[in-house]
């Protein structure tokens, strides 16, 4: 992968650092306290000040400062989909090397529970295991990260069978290379792209899966902000507060549009022939 | 292509048994069940006895094999929140939401394909690039701040159109569209795809050759051999469109089994919760075995195959 | 004298800055064979679409006539081009099962060419199918390309192509991708319904044997130019260009002696961006001197209906 950005590219990867930044620098940027209730700051529009400070986008249903709650809400959606695609990542990458390498019945077995897994609509199972575990942060991380894996299996999977009949790998194994040292040296690398593509598309549905369950209550807890759990209660103060709606979904929007583009990127870069721009 | 579809309903069996396996064992993730379904503050001897009348102080194994037999008598047990057989509870919403699934597919379907073959056909042109950033803006809007923005505009704002409940048809509209509007950016996609591919085969510059214009081309030869692995698609699509419906129910208090997922979890209502599971997958599981079945059928290849 | 069936003057194609065919021309009369031969990347593909104006959307005419008989086509809109397609000039491809459309019986594809449904145009398609060769007809009619083997898909797109009576064919490769036995017989096929239907073919080839198998005349092409064109004959007996006299030699022949070394061409066909002034042979030419690589050789007349384009074809005599 080598040759110029273009400038829309560029744009995007600054959006994207941006975000990090904000999540990350939350302390710094953000003007007031995010978890600091005022009965009688509720509700109020964007730019209100008083002679203290400024609520530049406006406040909640329980006179929370709508902007810094949108900043520390950043760390909910980044945190939860890179732990959770991180998860998804290393175990669905190792079970699709082991069957691609070994095949036979480990390549049967793994693939049938691949296809199980499949066909279960994860948001649901999600939903069950939340349920039934009780929700939080750490919970939330777990279950997604263990409902989509499959994804990642059947691209490692795939990638594994092509790369491990080329030459150079009977070659290494006919030179002495343990198995460990021809998975990780030689096969990975190889495979490494396409689950990138993967990985970044499942990242921007992650963030969207964070913001739903927690729009459901299943999510983040209260009073921790979450993009989603915000735009939950301005569901219910929806024609008395425009901006709780309108704010942290367009900072969603607009992270998981900037997501979507980088793996549509990376995709064209990676993988040519699969043409989807 | 009797041996081939046998082969994809035994995989669909496979596939159900390891559902029921799944969602048997999420429910006893927490450790005990009973704990689940106990109403708050009871005592420790009202417990033992909810878990002996229930079957939890069973082994392992003997509870499996009773659940599977239940499952197989649709027999989905009793709610104890609200007094009721759970199946009856269940099936009293489903129609509400296969009604919201029809419309987002209708929604999906009606401006998906039109808008991937367009994207395919008139490739390069200005169009191309419009309809590629619309199927964008689809594919990241999440789909409760389209429902809210959706409700705020035209709802509150301007007053068209209902902001929640299920009353009349015009109700639902927009959750169908706020519903749609991800799998219709998905089936965009993959039709541009399928058909950008036909494109690129030799028998589109042939048919050419005989006379045909492009139009006459792509609607008489490309639709069809493109449309084979849309079907697949879309039978995919639905699983989607179920899973995204409790978010879509909640966000237009549409009375479907989304909703009420969601309010039995916060009811501790667990049966209920289990029975939507296995209902949904169950259905999920049946439509892609539908959509092998209706690509066997669409592709003679495999039609003739001995 | 009646015009030519088909006429080619002066076509250049360009892809980008690129020009890939430069002002090449050629002529086919009612009944004749012309083959354009050459080795791939030469241009002789592209020519064939640029024929039918069904060129890729990346490569355009930048100048030329095509002329179908007494009309030019050059710039007529594509609708009238449609009308010509199928029935006065058709075209088959090289692969054949590639290039009928998976799904529709072949019967209905053919009828296509006759721009009727299939339940009007039966007779005629069961006709065409026995013209062509294909046995059992009427089964075959309503089979699917997958049904049939390679070389009786490309009858099947011999009897699409043939079947309005189009005064031109143009073959793309067309026995390429087949079997050799089957190559034969199909090219025997278009010879023959050539001759009885006094069709003109325009066949593409980058193979000698299949020109001296059926062609009347040929073109040969280097780096998007003609080198030389005339009867075959004439050309086979004595080549008055280097390259053709190349391909000719390396040719393998029965009366070769038992392992002696295959003649073959040093070098590799140039691309666009290697084209400099001068003839673009002039790298891989036995012949090649100062002047050569200086200045470009027009095609001229060597002969009764005999061109070259190379500055010492007299010395080849």
């Amino acid at each position: 992968m080598s040759g110029r950005l273009s400038p829309g590219i560029i744009v995007i990867l600054t959006l994207l650092t941006a975000f990090v930044f904000a999540a990350a620098g939350a302390d710094l940027l953000a003007q007031n306290d995010p978890l600091r209730q005022s009965l009688l700051m509720r509700l109020r529009p964007p730019g209100t000040s008083t002679a203290t400070t400024s609520y530049l986008l406006g406040t909640d249903d329980l006179g929370r400062d709508l902007l810094a709650r949108i900043l520390y809400g950043a760390r909910a959606s980044l945190l939860v989909a890179t732990l959770s695609v991180s998860i998804s990542l290393l175990v669905g990458t190792i079970l699709g090397l082991l069957a691609g390498w070994l095949r036979g019945w480990t390549a049967i077995l793994v693939m049938r529970f691949v296809d199980t897994m499949l066909s279960i609509p994860a948001i649901l199972l999600a939903v069950l295991t939340v349920a039934v575990l009780g929700p939080g942060f750490l919970t939330l991380v777990l279950v997604l990260g263990l409902t989509r894996w499959p994804r990642y299996t059947r691209v490692a999977f795939a990638q594994t069978l092509q790369v491990v009949t080329l030459p150079y790998i009977r070659a290494a194994e006919m030179a002495g290379c343990g198995p460990m040292r021809i998975l990780l040296r030689h096969i990975l690398p190889n495979i490494a792209g396409p689950l990138m593509v993967v990985a970044t598309s499942e990242f921007g549905l992650m963030i969207l899966f964070e913001a739903g369950l927690s729009f459901l209550g299943l999510g983040v807890q209260p009073p921790y902000p979450s993009w989603g759990s915000i735009m939950a209660a301005g569901r219910q103060y929806v024609q008395r507060a425009w901006w709780l709606t309108v704010f942290p979904g367009a900072a969603l929007f607009v992270l998981v549009l900037c997501v979507n583009l980088l793996g549509d990127w990376l995709r064209d870069r990676v993988d040519p022939t699969s043409r989807s721009r | 292509m009797i041996r081939h579809l046998a082969g994809r309903v035994g995989q669909a069996i496979v596939a159900t048994f390891g559902v029921l396996t799944i969602v048997f064992f999420i429910m006893r993730l927490s450790g005990d069940p009973t704990l689940l379904l106990v109403p708050e503050g009871a005592t420790a001897e009202q417990i033992a006895e909810l878990r002996h009348e229930l079957g939890f102080d069973r082994p392992l194994l003997v509870q499996y094999v009773a659940y599977l037999s239940d499952l197989a008598h649709l027999d989905l047990g009793e709610s104890l929140v609200q007094r009721a057989g759970v199946a009856g509870i269940v099936a009293e919403r489903i129609p509400y939401t296969v009604a919201l699934a029809t419309g987002a597919l209708l929604v999906a379907l009606g401006i998906g394909i039109p808008a991937g073959v367009a994207m395919a056909v008139w490739r390069g042109s200005v169009l191309e690039r419009a309809l590629a950033a619309f199927v964008l803006t689809g594919q990241s809007l999440p789909t409760f701040w389209s429902g809210i923005l959706l409700i705020l505009l035209f709802g509150v704002a301007l007053g068209w159109l209902p902001t929640s409940g299920a009353d009349s048809l015009q109700s639902l509209i927009m959750p169908s569209i706020a519903l749609g509007a991800l799998t219709m950016s998905t089936f965009a996609r993959m039709t541009r795809i399928a058909v950008l591919d036909e494109l690129s085969r030799a028998y589109v510059t042939a048919a050419r050759a005989r006379g045909l214009s492009m139009r006459a081309a792509v609607l008489r030869h490309v639709l069809r051999n493109a449309s084979i692995p849309v079907v697949t698609i879309a039978a995919l699509e639905v699983g989607n469109l179920l899973a995204g419906a409790v978010i879509v129910e909640t966000v237009f208090a549409w009375p479907g089994i989304g909703q009420l997922a969601i309010q039995s979890i916060a009811s501790r209502d667990f049966l209920v919760v289990q029975a939507i599971v296995l209902f949904v997958s169950t259905v999920y599981i049946g439509m892609n075995l539908l959509a092998d079945i209706a690509y066997a059928i669409i592709d003679p290849r495999i039609r003739l195959k001995r | 004298m009646t015009a030519p069936a088909l006429s080619v003057d002066n076509l250049s194609l360009a892809i980008g800055d690129a020009v890939v065919v430069d002002g090449i021309g050629f002529s086919v009369a009612q009944g004749e064979v012309m083959a354009i031969v050459g080795e791939s990347g030469c241009g002789k593909s592209i020519t064939a679409q640029a024929i039918m104006r069904l060129l890729p959307p990346a490569i355009r005419r930048t100048s030329g006539t095509i002329r179908l008989g007494d009309d030019d086509i050059t710039a007529i809109s594509e609708r009238a081009m449609q009308a010509i397609r199928g029935r006065r000039m058709s075209m088959i491809f090289q692969e054949p099962q590639a290039a009928l459309d998976p799904l529709a019986t072949i019967g209905t594809q053919i009828a296509e060419a006759l721009r009727q449904p299939l339940s009007r145009a039966r007779p005629a398609v069961r006709k065409m199918l026995e013209d062509v060769g294909i046995s059992d007809p009427d089964r075959r009619v309503d089979q699917r390309p997958f049904e049939l083997s390679g070389g009786m898909c490309q009858r099947v797109m011999i009897a699409c192509a043939l079947i309005s009576r189009p005064t031109i064919l143009i073959a793309d490769e067309p026995s390429t991708a087949l079997d050799v036995t089957i190559q034969a017989q199909v090219l025997d096929l278009l010879r023959h319904l050539a001759i009885e239907r006094r069709t003109a073919v325009v066949l593409i080839t980058h193979d000698m044997g299949v020109v001296a198998d059926i062609a009347n005349r040929v073109a040969v092409m280097y780096a998007g130019r003609i080198a030389e064109s005339g009867p075959t004959e004439a050309i086979f007996a004595a080549p008055r260009h280097p390259y053709t006299a190349l391909l000719l030699a390396s040719i393998p022949r029965l009366s070769d002696t038992p392992k002696s070394q295959l003649a073959t061409i040093e070098g590799r066909v140039p691309t666009p961006a290697e084209y400099g002034s001068g003839c673009r042979f002039a790298n891989r030419c036995p012949r090649a001197d100062a002047r050569c690589s200086n200045e470009t050789p027009r095609l001229r007349s060597i002969g009764p209906d005999h061109f070259t384009a190379c500055h010492h074809a007299e010395a080849m005599a």
